[in-house]
């Protein structure tokens, strides 16, 4: 899957946790970025891209994420394969 | 959207659609009962108590929560909190796991030093309990204890004193004994819950590593549907009824056709054997107090037949009422909760008919309607589903007070509420009705020789007799095949007619049980006239030759328009004119 398609699908994802229809998501997007994402939402976006994609990030991928661009890095990664 | 919230649910599905789903239900308007609720958590709560929120708002009660500090469970109900006092809770839910165990046996424990491990882990419990008992005086709810996910010692685990799994036991147990003898006092029962779900998959260690969950989030929305179970069930909103199909739902086969002998049930088939056991799960709930009903499409003898039968279970005096007739099947639900005096929200209803449960749906409010599949799943679906969360069980009260409680809504009777001809336009039903076809005669004389009620002559065809008709002009012959959006139920419906001048006599009209009360019958009689038509017909002459089965046809050509012009005994013959026929069908697609 290219890239672009993927961010498309991971900002739907977003818009709907955050119930944000207007939510822009870019590579560099992180928790400073939108002020409701805290550590509980977080399980919340973790999960919602898992059943979305189809796969379960391992914990190191998820403790070392740093931003939407490196979430994007693995999904990209896990579903070409 | 709010099917997603019926067991069995699609946990992703219900995580991911959570505020939609809360949105809608709140949409509702209805009456809540609003509750406060005190979620005292070992571990992370926050998606246990969205997801306890929404099974809540389905039972009609809305939650206002007060969740502790993360992890501060036994700190917020041993010290003085004046936060939770001012929240001033109608109950506790205590979600504590294993992961809260603090003093776990190892193998180099010696007897006396678990069994003082056992004591001190649970006097921490009672004394916590004790505690909330004394401050707020309300119910509380508590998790028992999920098995490990590991076992240092195997199956001895289980087995030997110095085993993690015995020691967890031994205190499910004690946990047991007190719940047993404090009524406020609930058991979650995790321990059943993750068997169930699957230990390896609830256990689920990264999800405690990575968020403090003390289980799978993927367990949760099952989690939170045991507990708002139980939280109905203290708010009085069990249901207190099972209603029940009989065709195919409490046996296998259809008893107006089969009879007794021809149905399955019993231990001489495998589907007997299925039958009975559901038969035997279903007499069980009258011992739990539960109230049992039919409601079956079918004449009260054949119903009584089917239910006489040597190898089943469940006999007519075991219900309440016995609906068997073949009026639409809310209309008899809205008499079944008039005669048992409680209200249609106090009802489950059973039945294998995808149609029939789609009616009741549509035509009730608030009965629950587990979708069955198959008979090997009938159990488990309407066991998981919780309907009859029983949180105390006396003797005194079970059968006394389940026949004649009166703390139920009166309903008064309803009318139809919705347009039955409007209902069966949503079917979007398709009728094939063509002259016979080799590809069906099979099937054709398969339906002479078995459909006993819906059928006028009951004149039995061979294949051959029927391939006679088939090269015979001096006939018209048709058959109808019906199908709607939920399938196609084949070639359900026969007519032949012999042709004599400008009259035709009808020698043959069944119609199979399975699409009764869908004007199928119209649909065929329509087709009938045309081709009567065609072929230069002015009369067409209908007959009844009664049987201990076809009662329910007794006025059929009545109703069709057709007079009376002859009896004998009590077989009666019918005419009607064609000159004025209007055509009757207006509510399926006919394919000629």
């Amino acid at each position: 899957m290219q890239r672009e398609e993927i961010l498309k699908q991971v900002t739907d994802i977003f818009r709907d946790t955050f119930d944000d229809q207007e939510l822009i998501v870019g590579d560099k997007t992180n928790a400073i970025d939108i002020p409701e994402w805290d550590s509980l939402i977080q399980i919340e976006l973790i999960c919602a891209h898992e059943a979305h994609f189809g796969f379960k990030f391992g914990m190191r991928e998820i403790l070392g994420m740093k931003n939407v661009g490196e979430m994007i890095d693995i999904i990209q990664d896990r579903v070409n394969l | 959207m709010l099917h997603l919230l019926d067991y069995p649910f699609d946990s992703q599905t219900i995580m991911k659609k959570r505020r939609g789903l809360k949105r809608e239900l709140l949409s509702f308007g209805g009456n809540f009962l609003d509750k406060k609720v005190a979620i005292l958590g070992g571990s992370t709560t926050k998606d246990i108590t969205e997801i306890l929120e929404l099974f809540l708002l389905k039972n009609n009660i809305k939650p206002a929560f007060y969740e502790s500090e993360f992890g501060q469970y036994w700190e917020d109900a041993i010290f003085d909190n004046p936060i939770l006092e001012e929240f001033s809770p109608d109950l506790f839910y205590i979600h504590t796991s294993n992961r809260n165990l603090q003093h776990y046996p190892s193998p180099s424990s010696s007897k006396k030093e678990i069994d003082q491990s056992l004591s001190n882990e649970f006097t921490r419990y009672e004394k916590m309990w004790d505690s909330l008992r004394k401050k707020y005086g309300c119910l509380v709810i508590q998790n028992n204890f999920e098995l490990p996910f590991f076992r240092i010692l195997g199956n001895l685990d289980s087995v030997d004193f110095r085993g993690r799994t015995n020691y967890i036991l031994k205190l499910n147990s004690m946990f047991a004994t007190y719940a047993e003898n404090n009524a406020d006092l609930i058991i979650n029962d995790i321990n059943y819950l993750s068997a169930s779900f699957g230990l390896q998959k609830w256990s689920a260690p990264q999800d405690w590593y990575l968020y403090k969950y003390s289980l799978a989030i993927s367990a949760i929305p099952f989690l939170s549907f045991s507990v708002a179970n139980l939280i109905k069930a203290v708010y009085g909103k069990n249901k207190k009824a099972l209603i029940l199909d009989l065709d195919n739902t409490l046996w296998e086969g259809v008893i107006g056709d089969d009879g007794p002998e021809g149905i399955e049930i019993g231990e001489e088939t495998s589907l007997g054997q299925a039958y009975r056991e559901f038969q035997s799960y279903i007499k069980m709930h009258k011992d739990i107090g539960i109230l049992l009903a039919i409601n079956s499409k079918n004449d009260l003898e054949n119903a009584v037949s089917g239910l006489t039968h040597p190898d089943g279970l469940l006999r007519p005096e075991d219900f309440q009422v016995i609906k068997a007739n073949w009026n639409n099947k809310d209309a008899n639900i809205r008499e079944i909760a008039q005669e048992l005096n409680l209200g249609a929200d106090s009802f489950v209803f059973v039945d294998d008919n995808i149609v029939e449960r789609d009616i009741v749906k549509k035509g009730t409010q608030g009965v629950a309607v587990p979708e069955i599949v198959t008979v090997e799943s009938y159990i488990t679906t309407i066991d998981k589903a919780g309907y009859f969360e029983i949180i105390e069980l006396s003797k005194e009260d079970i059968v006394r007070n389940q026949m004649y409680k009166v703390n139920v809504e009166r309903k008064t009777a309803q009318k139809e509420f919705f347009d039955y001809t409007e209902y069966l336009l949503s079917l979007e039903m398709i009728a094939d009705i063509k002259t016979f076809e080799s590809i069906y005669v099979s099937r054709i004389a398969q339906l002479t020789n078995k459909t006993n009620q819906f059928n006028l002559t009951t004149k039995r065809f061979s294949q051959s007799e029927i391939e006679l008709i088939m090269a015979d002009d001096l006939t018209i012959k048709i058959s109808g095949r019906l199908r709607d959006k939920f399938g196609d139920n084949g070639v359900t419906s026969l007519v032949i007619g012999t042709i004599e001048d400008t009259i035709m006599n009808i020698e043959l009209w069944l119609m199979s049980c399975r699409v009764l009360k869908r004007n199928m019958e119209f649909a065929m009689m329509d087709a009938l006239v045309e081709e009567a038509l065609e072929k230069g017909i002015k009369t067409i002459k209908g007959y009844y030759i009664k049987t201990a089965k076809n009662q329910m046809v007794k006025e059929f050509y009545g109703s069709m328009g057709f007079k009376l012009i002859g009896q004998e005994g009590e077989n009666t013959i019918w005419q009607l004119e064609l000159e004025a026929y209007q055509s009757l069908n207006k509510v399926i697609q006919v394919n000629v």
